[in-house]
């Protein structure tokens, strides 16, 4: 999966959460979930369990953790798909 | 101590038979039924089939409640106190908004017995499935007891008080008390007072068991719930919402808002379960007491009661119910009040029909008619002994009534009375 295909698919994931339209429409790499896109920190385990169900992967405690900006997301999602394989 | 005159400036109601304050006044005038069959109750092998579940449309959810809040959503309670909630705040005039200020004046008092049952049973098997992770983020919300009034602080923006409340059957009239108290006591110059109860089997399940809903009218839900009824057999379940917005009467002057009716005074207290009372029996002094307590506290007498909105299960202490008014009122026979229950058209909607039915009081004292007590046209002798039978309409009749005492009476021998006042300017 590249990268756009995963940035693609997290967009409508945190779409439902997002309170900052604007910044949602520029989202890059760089787009912090919570300072950024003004996500609810309450909301950031509903983000993670949708990202579990749409990319088939669990994460662990310390990969929640890191879960914070699109850049972390793609890291620990492609770490988690290359570990499937 | 300053002492302030409470009045009413907004309503709200979910109830099984009509929702928005304008519906319910023509159903309360049709003496319309909300008592429906319900196929899952049967299907679980509920001795009671029948019960009161407000009809809520497609798409009504979505104008109270947003996309967010609505994710994994399962808690019919909340719901009903939402709209209802809303309905009234808006009614009083005031406006919602997400980025209104935060407003210190107003406050919150919306009770109930449980909150998301139907939520709390997805938890457990969750749970029990070692899923605990997967329960996402609102779980808590939505089945907390205030989950109810932190929904309704939140989308309205109260800086006063937030809180809900829970007294069994009680709730909702307990809830209008603590609001009349903190607005007469100079707390606050608004509440929200109100109470919601869930729908369903998880609710209803525990009243099943103990034999005291119906299991008599499976086959004629309409006819089901029949309050000081000869052939009462039992309460039929029923859910909803009822809110009223309390305001200092200068606050609303001030506001140039449309007042509804005034709140005149009322009581609460515990019968302690004792001298006859227990969990599930009130104890009649008490509840004679709390009836005295709230005249007294109204500064009025017991002859100035036009009516009674009484509370009136369908079970077999509605009798003792009248025994307690009259011994109260020193009135009977002709001289008693007129007596109804909102019960016969919507059942016991719980924690939610002390709110409900204070809502109808309301629209009784401003609309000026009596609703019908239906399902009551063959009345139990027990309560033809000491009063009157033309003292309980069977349609509804056209009259002007200055004072309405409300009553609620809840498991662990709890009672409230609200004594409410038909407002002229």
């Amino acid at each position: 999966m590249t990268k756009e295909e995963i940035i693609a698919k997290l967009k409508v994931i945190v779409k439902p959460y997002i309170q900052d339209e604007k910044a949602f429409e520029d989202l890059t790499e760089e787009t912090d979930f919570v300072k950024d896109l003004k996500i609810n920190s309450a909301n950031l385990v509903d983000v993670i369990l949708d990202v579990e169900d749409q990319f088939d992967i669990i994460l662990d405690n310390d990969s929640m953790e890191e879960l914070l900006s699109v850049k972390a997301a793609i890291a620990v999602i492609e770490r988690k798909l290359a570990a499937k394989e | 101590m300053e002492h302030r005159r409470v009045v009413i400036t907004g309503l709200g109601v979910v109830a099984p038979n009509a929702i928005g304050v304008e519906d319910f006044t023509l159903a309360l005038r049709e003496g319309r039924s909300g008592i429906r069959f319900q196929k899952e109750l049967k299907d679980l092998g509920f001795s009671c089939c029948i019960a009161g579940i407000p009809q809520i449309p497609d798409g009504m959810a979505e104008r109270y409640l947003n996309r967010l809040q609505l994710r994994n959503f399962n808690s019919s309670g909340i719901l009903y106190g939402c709209i209802a909630g809303i309905d009234a705040w808006k009614d009083a005039g005031l406006t919602v908004a997400p980025d209104s200020p935060l407003d210190l004046d107003s406050g919150i008092v919306f009770g109930t017995g449980q909150s998301g049952s139907e939520k709390c049973r997805e938890v457990i098997y969750n749970i029990d499935d070692h899923q605990v992770r997967k329960l996402g983020s609102t779980v808590v919300a939505q089945t907390m007891a205030s989950g109810v009034s932190a929904y309704l602080g939140g989308i309205l923006g109260a800086g006063n008080q937030v809180t809900t409340n829970s007294s069994a059957c009680s709730t909702g009239a307990e809830a209008v008390m603590m609001g009349y108290e903190r607005i007469s006591s100079g707390k606050a110059q608004r509440m929200l007072v109100g109470s919601c109860s869930d729908h369903g089997p998880y609710i209803w399940g525990g009243f099943d068991a103990m034999r005291v809903m119906t299991y008599k009218h499976n086959e004629s839900p309409v006819q089901g719930s029949r309050p000081l009824s000869a052939t009462a057999s039992g309460f039929v379940p029923g859910s909803g919402a009822g809110a009223l917005l309390l305001e200092s009467l200068e606050s609303a002057q001030a506001r140039g808002a449309t007042i509804h009716a005034e709140v005149l005074g009322g009581a609460v207290n515990s019968g302690g379960q004792r001298d006859g009372g227990s969990m599930t029996a009130p104890n009649a002094n008490a509840v004679k007491r709390c009836i005295g307590q709230a005249i007294i506290s109204s500064g009025i007498g017991s002859a100035d009661i036009d009516a009674i909105n009484g509370h009136m299960t369908a079970t077999i202490k509605d009798g003792m119910e009248i025994k307690n008014w009259t011994e109260a009122l020193g009135r009977s026979g002709v001289d008693f009040p007129y007596i109804n229950s909102l019960k016969g058209m919507i059942g016991h909607c719980l924690a939610a029909s002390g709110s409900i039915e204070c809502v109808s009081t309301v629209i009784q004292l401003k609309e000026g008619f009596l609703f019908p007590s239906v399902n009551s046209e063959d009345l139990h002798a027990e309560v033809t002994e000491l009063i009157s039978a033309d003292r309980i309409p069977q349609r509804a009749l056209p009259m002007e009534l200055e004072i309405i005492a409300k009553a609620s009476f809840g498991f662990g021998d709890v009672n409230a009375v609200v004594i409410f006042k038909k407002w002229s300017a």
